[in-house]
């Protein structure tokens, strides 16, 4: 009976979910819901005042070349990474489930870089482009390695792809580990005695029951890759020329660099809205795509 | 029996290659630890003529830690990402689980809204929200440069995921007739729910604790806004520091991105099992 007043629910819901409420409104909602405001305001980050300007901040996004150009920039990007990402993360995932000795080793080491963050994997990797690579190239003259990928627009470019596939291709693996896992050895067999060859069996049986696995895989690379920051930070910074700037670095630039404050957020909402859009398409056609067994 | 033994030795054939092709792709995958733990013993000389040797022409040297440590501030702050990292986490795991506790068990209106606010959320990419966050908390607040106001938006960011795998896990594996049984017993909700339905939790615990607090160790971008002041710097912004400042000192370079990595490889080796279990289920689940 006494279950039942007002009173009980809301101690109980005080009780257990208050402090976690707080936070999550704190942290979350109400900033999301005054960035909105803030779109519509031109802040400069130190005033009091925050005077209203309507839809002006959007007007200057749309005029913001450099936005668009890095934002261009980033889906060619993501494209790239993602495909190989998969591809790579797909393969290790293969090779470390088909009972080779030491794969549980194989699998600890390709899930390493996970383990560190952008920032010191880019300062790591910068090392290694400006003066391992250059020194691999001067000494087997190899006129490719010789300079530094990171000094021409589109090696820092290859360069963000290479490091980006390098650090998320062993977390992928272990979501395609467990895909593969999870496809029945039974089924495999029925296609073997069906005169399957081995190939034909991952192709025809394995891969379409791992449609989930691809569509997880797909939707976290996507959003990682689309919001790259940290890497970006430390690898090239931009360099050379403001070449590599990402969607993410030049948001971050506009507000905290620049002081706008009021474009930035606007921008940054066009960027949350265009990867939502395109992470949200991508979850609903691989949903589509998927079998049971 | 021919056809057999032929197979046989196909698979023999396969497997070696597969081997050899994990053994390349897995070199590939540490060249670049390698490249900072052989350059770490050499001097900054050493270094610029040849990054690839394993011994520089001025022999070994383990100068470059002090060194590094000292300038980094290195101590106070590891101790500073250990404690932010450990609070966060902390109370991160105990407010999700209690929240996702009172929604699994009650069907009230207000705990539905909560749980799609949190999925919704999860969407959300922090780029949307760190305007926001510096214009309330630095600018109306003025509580930037603390490492509390860091812990609490930890918390705040961490919760919604956590929530989310706290609620699955109640949702299919504390049974509710245990939760009857405590009840008839003369628990209150409170005690049935720390003395009954937590230590049932322990496989997602460990799962949240792992995700989060490897995301709040690496975090870069938020503790950069919030923490502004020297003595107050996690490992990821002292080492971006470090580096704008002393990135001709190659060899001290080295030094501090090894410490930087060091804890947490250090602790992989030994939870190397746990760590590679929980990322996947944590991964699968959302």
């Amino acid at each position: 009976m006494r279950r039942n007043t007002l009173s009980y629910k809301c101690q109980q819901y005080a009780m257990f979910a208050g402090l976690s409420t707080i936070a999550f409104a704190a942290v979350v909602i109400i900033p999301f819901i005054y960035g909105l405001y803030l779109t519509l305001t031109s802040w400069d980050g130190v005033s009091v005042s925050k005077p209203f300007v309507g839809l002006a901040n959007y007007v200057s996004t749309f005029q913001d070349a450099a936005f668009w150009q890095a934002l261009g920039r980033t889906l060619i990007y993501t494209v790239i990474a993602v495909v190989l990402v998969n591809v790579v993360a797909f393969f290790l995932a293969y090779l470390v489930t088909s009972g080779v000795k030491g794969q549980n080793f194989f699998r600890a080491g390709f899930f390493t870089p996970n383990l560190i963050g952008g920032i010191v994997l880019g300062y790591v990797w910068k090392f290694v482009f400006n003066r391992a690579f250059t020194a691999l190239g001067t000494s087997l003259s190899i006129g490719a390695l010789s300079t530094s990928w990171l000094a021409t627009t589109n090696g820092a470019m290859l360069c963000l792809i290479i490091v980006s596939v390098w650090q998320y291709a062993g977390y992928m693996m272990l979501i395609y580990v467990a895909g593969f896992m999870s496809v029945s050895k039974d089924l495999i067999e029925a296609a073997e005695v069906d005169g399957c060859n081995k190939a034909q069996a991952t192709m025809n049986v394995t891969i379409p029951l791992m449609v989930s696995s691809f569509v997880q895989c797909l939707f976290l690379t996507l959003t990682r890759c689309f919001m790259v920051y940290d890497v970006n930070l430390s690898l090239t910074n931009g360099e050379p020329f403001g070449s590599s700037i990402m969607a993410a670095m030049h948001v971050y630039n506009q507000a905290f660099t620049y002081k706008n404050y009021g474009t930035g957020q606007a921008e940054a909402l066009v960027l949350f809205l265009v990867c939502a859009i395109v992470g949200v398409t991508q979850v609903y056609v691989g949903k589509k795509a998927e079998v049971s067994a | 029996m021919v056809d057999n033994e032929k197979a046989a030795r196909n698979k023999k054939i396969s497997h070696v290659i597969m081997f050899i092709v994990l053994l390349v792709l897995f070199f590939c995958f540490v060249f670049p630890f390698l490249m900072v733990i052989i350059n770490v013993f050499k001097t900054k000389a050493d270094i610029t003529v040849n990054p690839l040797a394993l011994i520089g022409e001025h022999g070994f040297t383990v100068d470059n830690f002090p060194n590094a440590m000292q300038q980094m501030n290195f101590l106070p702050v590891f101790g500073n990402s250990v404690l932010i990292t450990c609070c966060s986490t902390v109370i991160a795991i105990a407010l999700a689980s209690m929240t996702a506790f009172v929604i699994v068990r009650n069907k009230w209106k207000a705990c539905g809204l909560l749980f799609s606010l949190m999925v919704a959320s999860m969407v959300i990419p922090f780029q949307v929200l760190m305007v926001p966050l510096v214009s309330l908390y630095g600018g109306i607040f003025g509580v930037l440069n603390h490492r509390a106001t860091l812990i609490f938006m930890h918390v705040g960011f961490s919760l919604s995921m956590a929530t989310f795998m706290f609620h699955g896990a109640i949702h299919t594996n504390v049974p509710i007739d245990l939760e009857e049984a405590a009840d008839i017993d003369g628990c209150s909700r409170w005690q049935t729910y720390w003395k009954v339905v937590f230590p049932l939790l322990k496989p997602t615990i460990a799962t949240v604790a792992i995700i989060d607090a490897m995301g709040h160790w690496n975090d870069y971008l938020l503790p950069s806004l919030v923490l502004g002041r020297k003595e107050l710097y996690t490992i990821p912004i002292a080492t971006q520091v470090f580096y704008g400042t002393y990135s001709t000192d190659i060899g001290l370079i080295m030094a501090a991105l090894l410490l930087a990595m060091l804890p947490i490889l250090i602790l992989y080796l030994f939870l190397q099992r746990y760590i590679v279990e929980g990322v996947t289920a944590g991964a699968v689940k959302s």
